[in-house]
């Protein structure tokens, strides 16, 4: 003979009062009347609203945020890159383009001819500052990648990048200072 | 002539400015500043008035222009002269029942005095109706004739705009008005037997007693049980969460509304509000004493046997200050059941359909028809 196995639910026995739901009905009535006294005070720091009134007032970035490109500079002035592909191969949404070629300088082995990064492909991850093994690459932080009217305006080439760049405390590429 | 001219002012500032103002202000307060304030969000505050947001306040406007731009859209099969009727047939009764609601007492020429059981006569003078529009011996039937009527609009845009979550919504809302409808009636036969009269104005008259010298007698304390049934009923009357089955927009996307567009949209919409905004004064006539101010009176204060005479040397001074502390009270009032009904709006989950029908017919009904009960056999024995 088969049996069934049942599992009996404590069920709370409800009188008739709490079947009126009078209470629970006052209960969530004080609950929104709080919060909506709360929200009309008149001091806005009192208020429980989470809304962020972006366009008026700026967002407050954490302290860890890095969000714009750019790419370090030589004691020179030249990139610091030297096209090893690092970033563009980790890079999960795959927007980095860069196109190596030989450097005249025969102490410098490769640097990157074009260097694009399609800011709306870009999704803020950070890989590529962590994947870079000369400093080249950075993320700042603070700053968040400016809104575009039209689809060009989004690829940040070499120039672009190096612009925002600066000096590196960081040895270059092994050499020994 | 000055009699018609009078009946046009207090037409205007009654229905128009004080009715239409409130209900198209709790378009925008109520519903949308009021839900924000609750979620912890803030709501609609873009529109702007030369840079200032005001709370929000010109988005009315921008809605209104908005509406009015917009294409006025009529389904394919529906029946137009039907679809173009029903906005009207649900306005219309809307606004019509404004006539019997009383502001104030009636304006004394002569001179007021207080009796010794707190009825306010007037000597040397007639009162003449200057704060209602219409002074009705059937004034409550009046009022709810016309509630009821409104029902015919609902079904009628539900059954003309060839639809079915329309014609669902339309029989979902006359269901429920009609439901509904017994036990307000019935809720209100025992506060009928206790004034005698069906007269708004005497009603709120009456509720001037004051027992024992301190307890004004207003029917919530007369009737608690009749308040607490006829504020649900006319919650569910007037289509208001949380019994907004016949907009139920989970269900039926917008009930009867859902194929209305452009002006017409938002006159069924606006009625709506007005329709809640005309339950919050029938609540506040019925129930918290009208225009009833506590212990204040034409000719002076009065608590506890004591009468104090505030400008006793000039009492059409205190005379012009009690109508005004009087419609401010009224219509403090009607403005705090409005926002309680949209508390109760924006606190409680919406009833299963079968649900509401079980708390109308078999919960309410009952509990007002033992309410009338004891109301007669308390009034027998005194």
């Amino acid at each position: 003979m088969a049996l069934v196995e049942t599992r009996p639910v404590n069920r709370i026995k409800q009188n008739l009062w709490d079947k009126s739901y009078i209470p629970e009905i006052v209960r969530g009535l004080a609950i929104t009347t709080r919060h909506f006294f709360r929200n009309m005070n008149p001091d806005k720091s009192q208020r429980s609203t989470f809304t962020r009134e972006y366009p008026e007032v700026p967002t407050v970035y954490p302290e860890r945020y890095r969000g714009l490109h750019r790419l370090m500079l030589r004691a020179d002035g030249q990139v610091r890159c030297v096209a090893c592909m690092c970033c563009s191969t980790i890079c999960p949404a795959d927007c980095i383009h860069i196109e190596a070629a030989e450097h005249d300088d025969p102490a410098i082995e490769k640097y990157p001819r074009v260097f694009v990064i399609d800011e709306l492909r870009c999704i803020v991850c950070g890989l590529c500052v962590e994947a870079c093994p000369c400093d080249a690459i950075r993320m700042d932080g603070g700053v968040h990648i400016p809104p575009y009217t039209e689809r060009g305006a989004a690829f940040f080439d070499r120039d672009l990048l190096m612009e925002r760049g600066g000096l590196s405390l960081a040895v270059q590429g092994g050499e020994s200072k | 002539m000055v009699e018609v001219l009078i009946t046009v002012i207090k037409i205007v500032a009654i229905v128009f400015v004080f009715a239409m103002g409130v209900a198209s202000l709790m378009t925008l307060l109520g519903d949308r500043k009021q839900s924000a304030k609750i979620q912890n969000r803030v709501g609609p505050n873009q529109a702007k008035f030369f840079g200032f947001s005001l709370g929000g306040i010109p988005h009315f406007i921008a809605d209104g222009i908005k509406m009015i731009l917009k294409e006025n859209t009529m389904p394919n099969g529906a029946n137009k002269w039907l679809h173009t009727l029903a906005p009207a047939l649900i306005f219309f009764p809307a606004l019509v029942g404004w006539a019997v609601i009383p502001f104030m007492d009636h304006y004394c020429t002569g001179s007021v005095r207080t009796l010794a059981d707190y009825t306010e006569v007037c000597i040397d003078g007639e009162w003449k109706n200057y704060f209602s529009i219409m002074h009705s011996d059937a004034g409550l039937l009046f009022a709810f004739a016309i509630a009821a009527v409104s029902v015919y609009g609902a079904a009628i845009a539900g059954w003309a705009s060839n639809n079915k979550f329309s014609l669902l919504g339309g029989l979902r809302s006359s269901a429920q008005m009609i439901s509904y409808e017994v036990s307000m009636g019935l809720s209100l036969a025992g506060v009928l037997m206790i004034y005698g009269t069906l007269n708004l104005n005497e009603m709120v008259r009456a509720q001037g007693y004051l027992f024992g010298g301190w307890l004004p007698m207003w029917g919530i304390v007369v009737q608690p049980l009749a308040f607490f049934l006829f504020f649900l009923a006319g919650l569910a009357e007037t289509k208001r969460a949380p019994f907004d089955l016949p907009e139920d927009e989970s269900v039926i996307v917008a009930g009867y509304i859902t194929e209305y567009s452009s002006m017409k949209f938002a006159i069924m919409q606006l009625s709506e509000y007005v329709a809640t905004v005309f339950i919050a004064a029938l609540i506040a006539i019925l129930f918290l004493g009208g225009w009833q101010v506590p212990f204040l009176y034409a000719d002076g204060i009065r608590f506890l046997g004591n009468h104090w005479q505030p400008f006793a040397e000039n009492p059409d001074l205190w005379y012009y200050f009690t109508i005004m502390l009087r419609i401010g009270a009224m219509v403090l009032k009607v403005l705090f059941l409005v926002w309680l009904q949209f508390m109760m709006r924006w606190t409680l989950p919406r009833f299963r359909y079968d649900q509401v029908m079980t708390l109308g017919w078999k919960i309410l009904l009952p509990l007002s028809i033992a309410n009338l009960f004891i109301t007669a056999l308390i009034l027998t024995i005194l």
